[in-house]
């Protein structure tokens, strides 16, 4: 039999349904994985070994009756450490929250549990969800499972690369200005950026609270279909969750984009785009039209203000976040505060990395005294254009497309210590979370052996054609087949 | 505008960050970097522009003023750094 790794969700759920194959054999199987590749890839910062065979006896024993099974009956996920799960520590890779024992289930947690998944473990991201590369975890970088000495992208880089090396069936990660897609593009795996107020953010430990969103990575469209299904729909703990109907998506991927309007974006095909990148990408739209597609080139104009924006927005609402952590009610406390003040201060100087204590710095200045109409409001005004530039683009098309991100995954340390052009890797994501839209990454090639990902963009709510378009990609392509050797 | 060591100093103390020389002389000049990049902005006319804070558009999201079980004490000190008698223990506030 081939490696259950390779089936799609919805094949081995039937496998499970006709007990060809048994819930622990699969935890086991991805425990086993674990063992022999996570040494090197380091994509895991906990495992919940104890309780997952617990689980996983449970739901064999429910199998051999025959009561009702959830969507993703025991399937093992793994999640990405910014999502809280009860009695699971959740350390956002953070030294701060290296002993948080979250006492409540974040939404998503508790939608997988009610799905009947099972949590194998929590996954490594750069800490609090500030990088592209993992390397600003506070515990270790992650590797990239095509090769160990490029990064997995970030700041869902574990999410991805466990995906990307078998040891999980799926995962969810996080996505504030690119953290799902540019991974996944980076990892050679699908990676889903829902809506922004499709999937609850309530007990994701907070960014930037009107950017971030939860969503899956998989090794196909389908199986992202399948995890979006269980984990979308409102919920009156987070307030900027929407109240919208929820389709089948699967029953959405009927194979057909005949007519289907593309428009791709000049600006993510001009200036500092790897010509490897372009290529693959020129050669998906060539699939595309072969499929009975049309597209043109289109503009989005304020693409070039996008990351100064975002970075000005995200960092002011992550400076107000992060407030949060000082030290009393958990994370580490330090020792021997001179009074309130000094706890605070000497705590979170010594629990927060570089790149996070950055962050707080910008966004507590963009927001001080004398610079909030310079910098934060102008920024929430210009965040207005570049959602009008998509509005304008998808008055006459269906969808956007382009580069998840501009090149392949870089080598570690190579852009350590230069946060600009760390920030440039997000050209190709950062508008999209602007403008709160849905985009997915899906595998469209190699370039020196190193994947690249194709983006496809819709409008607001409409994942059901984002993933239609994505899906006939992959049923008439070989690229996501594609695995690294490990 | 330029950003002096004595501004990230300021803005430390707002953020309740205490800084070595080594962060402070670094900060300085990355986030010189990162504000100039920023001025980029300026160059847009956004006088009659709406500000955008999130993409929903709902505001002031009610729901019906009922009680219902709060966490509890024994749930809520459990990742406590330190506790006394069901509080939360901290150096004295007041001098």
């Amino acid at each position: 039999m081939a490696s259950t790794f390779d089936l799609r969700l919805q094949d081995l759920h039937s496998k499970l349904n006709n007990k060809e194959v048994s819930v622990a054999e699969l935890v086991e199987a991805s425990y086993k994985k674990i063992a022999d590749t996570d040494s090197n890839i380091k994509a895991f910062l906990t495992l919940n070994e104890e309780q997952a065979r617990k689980e996983a006896a449970e739901l064999d024993s429910q199998l051999a009756g025959g009561a009702e099974r959830g969507l993703l009956f025991g399937l093992p996920a793994g999640i990405k450490d910014n999502i809280v799960t009860e009695n699971l520590l959740t350390t956002c890779a953070s030294q701060f929250l290296s002993n948080y024992n979250p006492i409540y289930d974040a939404t998503v947690s508790r939608k997988l549990k009610a799905a009947q998944s099972v949590t194998i473990g929590k996954l490594n991201m750069d800490e609090f969800a500030m990088g592209g590369s993992n390397e600003n975890s506070s515990f270790y970088p992650t590797r990239n499972p095509w090769n160990t000495d490029y990064v997995p992208g970030g700041s869902s880089g574990g999410s991805a690369a466990a995906v990307a090396a078998g040891q999980v069936y799926f995962s969810l990660g996080s996505d504030t200005g690119g953290s799902i897609r540019q991974p996944a593009s980076y990892c050679g795996v699908v990676g889903l950026k829902p809506t922004y107020g499709l999937v609850s953010r309530f007990g994701l430990v907070a960014f930037a609270s009107s950017l971030d969103q939860i969503g899956p990575i998989t090794k196909n469209v389908e199986d992202s279909a399948y995890v979006l299904q269980a984990i979308a729909g409102y919920d009156e703990m987070d307030s900027t969750s929407a109240k919208v109907d929820i389709p089948d998506y699967l029953s959405a991927l009927n194979g057909d984009v005949k007519g289907l309007r593309i428009g791709v974006p000049k600006e993510y095909l001009g200036q500092g785009i790897d010509p490897q990148v372009k290529e693959s990408v020129l050669a998906a739209l060539k699939v595309y039209e072969s499929l009975g597609a049309t597209w043109e080139e289109v503009s989005l104009p304020h693409t070039e203000y996008a990351i100064a924006t975002y970075y000005l927005l995200a960092s002011s609402e992550a400076s107000s976040n992060l407030a949060r952590f000082d030290g009393v009610r958990y994370g580490v406390r330090a020792d021997n505060p001179d009074n309130l003040i000094d706890l605070y201060r000497k705590s979170r100087s010594q629990g927060f990395g570089p790149e996070v204590k950055r962050r707080i710095m910008l966004g507590t200045y963009a927001l001080s005294s004398g610079y909030y109409d310079a910098y934060y409001l102008k920024a929430q005004k210009v965040r207005t254009l570049i959602k009008q530039d998509f509005d304008e683009v998808f008055k006459k098309f269906d969808v956007i497309m382009g580069p998840t991100a501009p090149t392949t995954a870089f080598k570690i340390g190579e852009q350590v210590g230069d946060p600009l052009t760390m920030y440039l890797n997000d050209i190709c994501t950062i508008p999209v979370s602007l403008a709160g839209v849905p985009a997915i990454s899906v595998p469209c090639g190699l370039a020196d052996n190193m994947p690249v990902g194709l983006q496809i963009i819709g409008k607001a709510f409409d994942e059901a054609t984002v993933l239609r378009a994505a899906h006939a990609f992959e049923q008439n392509t070989e690229h996501h087949k594609l695995r690294p050797q490990l | 505008m330029s950003i002096t060591i004595k501004d990230v100093e300021h803005v430390a103390a707002l953020a309740r960050l205490e800084l070595s020389e080594e962060e402070k002389e670094q900060f300085t000049g990355q986030l010189n970097a990162i504000l100039k990049y920023a001025e980029k902005l300026g160059e847009l006319d956004t006088d009659n522009v709406e500000p955008t804070s999130h993409v929903q558009p709902i505001t002031n999201v009610m729901r019906e003023d009922v009680s219902r079980p709060s966490t509890g004490v024994e749930k809520a000190m459990r990742n406590a750094p330190d506790e006394e008698d069901g509080q939360f223990r901290v150096p004295a506030v007041l001098e």
